[in-house]
């Protein structure tokens, strides 16, 4: 990689009381670089990216975000520094359309005398626009998001934290409970991300999702990081191996 | 469609979506239709069945009316709804802002003036009471509105009682009142129209310009829809819900105020049952009960569904006692109708 990280962490240990959740992981993403953190259930990836998107502060370890040390308090802090965070439940409301969620929180006004109106056309527009970008036409910017489908939902909540300027965006089991066609569309939609420059943190137990997309592998197990492989270098069964944990680093 | 059909490969797609599911998307969009296609059936029923002085002006103002007063607590309550809480004590804040109000005219001997400022003052603090215990404990705000309807009923007959002596009725309140200069604002009529529609035409086209075109109406469908989704998107929920109980509270005590210059008197049955026909007007008008869709617009079209049959089926020779039956019949259509668009909208496919 040419440029340095956007972010990285470097020998983070994190303690719950006496469960030790993390001991001594370093993980970094440069830009334009699809990173995937891979693990089976209770490797302590939550942990990890809670770390790196400011909901938990780590016991020990540091981050460091365009090579200075950084201490995020709370996610508004990693969010103000471009690192964004899509979670599983996407942080969406069904019943509202794609351009009201798009710009949820963030609404676009404009001024009519002293009153501040929400201008829905720049709304939808933006929306349109930035879901194209995706690779999705929306039929109607006004439809529900429930409306759409499992992978189109991810796109939007991608689309909408890389709109509002992510640098870094962690990605947390976006393909989990997609079927083939739709995480199809996920994977353009980061292929897409990449492409622009933004650095992607890709959480995920499946190992040909991974692959599919991937630069680099990065494999936790029992808190601690077995292994990291660049593409090329690794094939799915090695990856599997190292997440069930049958064979050692 | 504007591609030229190309068979070959069109067999190789998903079939595309069956027309349906785009007329859900424009209900999706305009949950208001409901209520408007209710409104056409009803006043078609009432053209064919009811005396024709019912659409004369007349007749329109004397069913409009109880429409208005309804309107103006359907607006609070469907704004109150969408966000995803219910108030149930507005019919006995219309009484229990009647008497304060009242009290302050005959009692203190207040001008209309401050009457109406310590009325809305009082409502703002119960509207806020409701909030924090609500908002606070996480306890559904049914039930604990449901205490308060009870509390407010009953302080509104114990304190009409203080105030008269043992009377559950104050009088004389149109005299107190008669040379005040807000008056006209409060009562009477601006050119054959009562001011009460007045109220409820601008209450419920502020409520809808706030729902559909402000910041403050998307945080009301998010708080709503998701509030632990919209929170997470930095969405204040629990000022957004604190605000429009508040705003609820405001509306009845109005209601309040209206019938009580319109009158002349308060009691202590004021607003009885209020509760439950304004959130009818609001399902009517196309209000989930699990909050995060539905229009003001539809609830001001529900609310004059309402005062239409109240008022109509004297202008037939239907029995008047067929008015609740029609009411709970619309009320079941609205829910069910309500319910089928949801699981549309929302995606799911049970």
């Amino acid at each position: 990689m040419s440029a340095g990280p956007l972010i990285a962490a470097r020998s983070i240990a994190m303690r719950f009381g006496s469960v030790i959740a993390l001991s001594g992981v370093s993980f970094d993403v440069a830009p334009g670089e699809v990173h995937c953190l891979l693990g089976d259930n209770g490797a302590g990836k939550s942990t990890l990216i809670k770390i790196l998107s400011g909901v938990h502060q780590p016991s020990e370890g540091e981050l460091f975000v365009d090579g200075e040390q950084a201490l995020f308090q709370n996610p508004r802090d990693a969010l103000d520094r471009g690192i964004a965070t899509v979670f599983q439940d996407l942080a969406m409301i069904p019943l509202m359309s794609v351009a009201r969620n798009f710009f949820l929180g963030r609404e676009p006004v404009r001024r009519l005398g002293p009153i501040l109106m929400l201008d829905g056309d720049r709304a939808a527009d933006v929306t349109r626009d930035e879901m194209k970008k995706m690779g999705i036409t929306l039929r109607d910017p006004g439809q529900p998001v429930g409306t759409l489908s499992g992978g189109e939902r991810q796109c939007v909540a991608i689309a909408r934290a890389v709109y509002f300027g992510a640098r870094v965006l962690i990605l947390d089991e976006p393909t989990s409970a997609l079927g083939v066609t739709q995480t199809a569309i996920v994977l353009k939609c980061i292929d897409e991300v990449r492409s622009r420059g933004l650095g992607v943190i890709f959480i995920t137990h499946n190992v040909r999702h991974a692959l599919q997309v991937g630069d680099r592998f990065t494999v936790l197990n029992r808190g601690q990081t077995l292994e990291c492989r660049t593409k090329g270098e690794v094939t799915a069964d090695e990856l599997q191996a190292l997440m069930s944990g049958s064979v050692s680093a | 469609m504007s591609a030229p059909p190309d068979n070959s490969v069109d067999a190789e797609r998903p079939a595309p979506k069956p027309a349906v599911v785009s007329s859900f998307l424009q209900i999706a969009k305009r949950p208001e239709l409901g209520a408007v296609g209710g409104l056409l059936v009803v006043t078609l029923f009432f053209l064919f069945t009811a005396d024709p002085a019912m659409f004369t002006a007349a007749g329109l103002m004397n069913w409009m009316s109880p429409a208005a007063q309804l309107g103006i607590l359907a607006v609070g309550a469907a704004l109150l709804m969408i966000a995803g809480e219910f108030d149930l004590s507005i019919g006995s804040m219309v009484a229990f802002a009647g008497f304060v109000f009242g009290a302050i005219l005959i009692v203190w001997q207040a001008p209309l003036s401050v009457a109406i400022l310590l009325t809305l003052a009082f409502a703002i603090s119960i509207g806020a009471l409701n909030a924090h215990i609500v908002l606070k404990t996480g306890l559904p705000s049914f039930i604990v509105t449901l205490a308060l309807l009870f509390i407010l009923r009953g302080l509104s007959l114990v304190g009409l009682k203080w105030a008269t002596g043992g009377s559950t009725q104050l009088r004389g309140i149109r005299e107190s009142v008669a040379d005040s200069w807000l008056l006209p604002l409060f009562s009477g009529d601006v050119s054959g129209i009562p001011v009460e529609l007045l109220w409820f035409a601008a209450v419920a086209a502020v409520g809808a310009f706030v729902l559909a075109r402000t910041r403050f109406g998307n945080w009301i469908l998010a708080s709503g829809g998701d509030a632990e989704a919209a929170r997470k998107s930095g969405v204040p929920v629990a000022d957004v819900k604190a605000t429009l109980f508040i705003v609820m509270a405001c509306c009845a005590a109005l209601v309040g105020i209206l019938t009580v210059l319109d009158s002349g008197s308060t009691d202590a049955r004021r607003g009885f049952q209020k509760e439950f026909e304004a959130i009818i007007a609001a399902v009517i008008g196309g209000c989930l009960l699990t909050g995060g869709f539905g229009s003001v617009v539809g609830a001001f079209f529900g609310s004059i569904i309402f005062g239409m049959v109240v008022i109509g089926l004297t202008y037939t020779r239907i029995d008047l006692d067929w008015y609740q039956v029609f009411l709970g019949a619309m009320l079941l259509i609205a829910v069910l109708f309500n319910n089928f668009v949801r699981k549309r909208v929302a995606g799911e496919r049970s």
